[in-house]
């Protein structure tokens, strides 16, 4: 049972500050994360596959919310970044012949360099209209990808070596899992400090109230600026992975579309918000799969439109995240917290 | 009270001019606060009031004239420098931080004061923790000097609005100033939060002697607590002194406090 101390018996500022705050939780997170680590051996490849998908979706929708859901700052350009860290990975490796280890975080810390280029906007542009000048960064990023023959190897993409340590290769389905979901483990940590320590609580703040946390002493431009090569790093580490994952990257993959759908996983999860991030990441990673099978099912039931409600899925997929956002505007992590007020007075209603 | 004459400086405003197109707010406006005086700006609405503490914390850039603090030259230094050396404020219109816990926005009342970056933040534990533990005490001291326990893990936004007030005046104390700026702290409060607002606003200049400078239309609390005032009409300074030298100035008297009204001071 979830029954928790019925009064507040914490001493010590350390104990109230713990994000854990009962025995329960501890344990249910700790169970959950050994089943992590157990999944790839009692399911099959495809769903172990398709858990790598959803670590990496896990990452990257951190990464946007970080610049969008706790800073404020809409960023269309999550996709392009991306694929900058997938490009960049692959370079690493390939032409500087580094180990995957040192290349990701060197990936990462590129695509950051990058995101905080095309933050500089952020300094003059607020709401919509940074939001159409992060569409560009999509753009020139997309462009340089066809364009940079060298490095990306234009529109045929180009290969990714797969990580080794020793004489260990990362390319089976079990290898990718466990390194995705370390990382995406570590990735949800990180968020979760930063935002109860001095720069994720700046950024809700020039989020909250630009004018008064300035007052505050919190330095406008650093923080947004932050923010962005912060989330690009996130990017970047994701584009890294999904390299990983695929063996092989190319420009078609990072287009405006995947921004898109960054965006909608932290708003259907929840804005500024690290549990919402993760279901966003794995709702906008799941409904797609089950339509394809649903509609799979329909189509051989009834063959003779069986292309027509193939051709639905886009259609139902636009419904459904529609739906989400009249009855669940505050996403997913708002319901969760519902959901577990509930259970914590159930059967009592108060 | 006149013991404050003979204190040093702290605030020296030197002919502040502030135009808006126009239309000027603040005319050649000079005056100096003293270390640990309550000094007051009154006026009527319009008058430039707030127009001059933005200037004083730096929202707005006057286009001439002088604001020196603690010796300092401050008139074009950003809002955030000034908060280093020693400026804080509340506003007229809540400006607190709505999503976060009443304890976070107090906690980035210490931003200013606390040293963990980024890569620290991220790993938390070690010094990290250390430090937000030791900032967490002193932030719980001004929870308590408050008197805002019960409401210390409220999300902000779901206050009323009596508290969220208390709590902005908590987060600019939370800074450690030396300076307070104060935007009508008492609007829109019943008389008891009114005397709770005066109690803590004396309590603050007396016991952590931090100057204020209030602007505050309820002039039974202004004459009340103000070692010094100074009257503005259309961006233009009519009156200075003692609260009873500007009760009697028939200038005042005319453009705000009222002719044979004298019951302006009834509460």
């Amino acid at each position: 049972m979830s029954v928790a101390h019925c009064g507040d018996f914490r001493q010590s500022y350390r104990d109230d500050m713990k994000v854990l705050e009962t025995r329960f939780v501890r344990v249910s997170v700790g169970a959950f994360l050994v089943l992590l680590y157990i999944f790839p051996l009692l399911a099959s490849n495809y769903l172990t596959s398709t858990m790598t998908t959803i670590g990496i979706a896990v990452i990257g929708a951190l990464g946007i919310n970080i610049v969008t859901g706790y800073t404020g700052q809409i960023s269309l350009g999550q996709g392009a970044f991306m694929g900058v860290g997938a490009f960049a990975c692959s370079y690493f490796m390939r032409i500087a012949h580094l180990p995957f280890w040192i290349a990701m975080p060197l990936a990462g810390l590129a695509t950051a360099a990058v995101g905080m280029v095309f933050g500089l906007p952020s300094a003059r542009l607020k709401g919509l209209y940074l939001a159409i000048a992060t569409l560009a960064a999509q753009f020139i990023l997309q462009y340089l990808f066809i364009h940079m023959d060298a490095v990306t190897g234009g529109s045929n993409g180009i290969q990714f070596p797969p990580p080794e340590i020793g004489s260990f290769v990362f390319d089976g389905d079990r290898s990718k899992y466990y390194l995705t979901i370390t990382v995406a483990i570590s990735a949800v940590l990180f968020t979760t400090n930063l935002m109860r320590s001095r720069d994720g609580r700046a950024f809700i703040a020039v989020r909250d109230h630009h004018l008064s946390a300035e007052i505050m002493g919190v330095h406008l431009f650093k923080y947004r600026l932050l923010s962005f090569s912060v989330s690009a790093f996130y990017a970047g580490i994701a584009g890294s992975l999904w390299g990983v994952y695929t063996g092989y990257i190319s420009a078609e993959h990072f287009t405006l579309t995947e921004s898109i759908n960054y965006l909608a996983m932290i708003i259907i999860g929840g804005l500024g918000s690290v549990l919402g991030s993760i279901f966003g990441a794995v709702f906008m990673t799941l409904l797609p799969q089950f339509l394809t099978v649903g509609t799979g099912a329909l189509a051989q039931i009834f063959p003779k439109i069986g292309f027509l409600i193939m051709s639905l899925k886009d259609g139902v997929f636009g419904i459904i995240v529609i739906l989400f956002l009249i009855f669940e505007p505050d996403g997913l992590a708002h319901r969760w917290r519902l959901i577990k007020a509930y259970w914590k007075l159930y059967p009592f209603s108060y | 009270m006149t013991s404050s004459l003979e204190r040093p400086v702290q605030l020296a405003v030197e002919n502040i001019s502030l135009r808006f197109g126009g239309v000027m707010a603040l005319g050649g406006l000079g005056f100096s606060v003293r270390n640990g005086e309550i000094f007051s700006i009154i006026g009527p609405n319009g008058a430039g009031k707030t127009s001059m503490l933005n200037c004083i914390s730096g929202r707005y850039q006057p286009q001439r004239g002088t604001i020196s603090f603690d010796g300092h030259d401050i008139t074009h230094r950003p809002p955030a420098a000034r908060a280093r050396l020693g400026i804080a404020r509340t506003f007229q219109n809540i400006a607190l931080f709505k999503g976060m816990s009443v304890l976070d926005n107090l906690l980035i009342g210490r931003h200013i004061h606390l040293k963990s970056g980024l890569l620290r933040g991220g790993f938390y534990f070690g010094p990290c923790q250390k430090e937000e533990i030791e900032h967490r005490r002193i932030v719980e001291d001004i929870v308590d000097f408050l008197e805002i326990e019960h409401i210390r893990k409220r999300i902000v936004g779901t206050l009323a609005y009596g508290l969220q007030k208390r709590v902005e005046l908590a987060r600019a104390l939370a800074l450690n100033p030396k300076l307070i700026l104060l935007d009508e702290p008492m609007a829109g409060m019943n008389l008891e939060e009114t005397e709770d607002m005066v109690r803590f606003i004396l309590d603050i200049n007396q016991e952590r002697g931090i100057t204020v400078i209030l602007v505050e239309h309820d002039m039974g609390v202004v004459m009340d607590i103000s070692d010094h005032l100074v009257v503005l009409n259309f961006g233009e300074k009519i009156g200075e002194g003692s609260p009873d030298e500007v009760q009697a100035d028939p200038e005042v008297i005319k453009a705000y406090l009222g002719g044979e009204d004298s019951v302006f001071l009834g509460r």
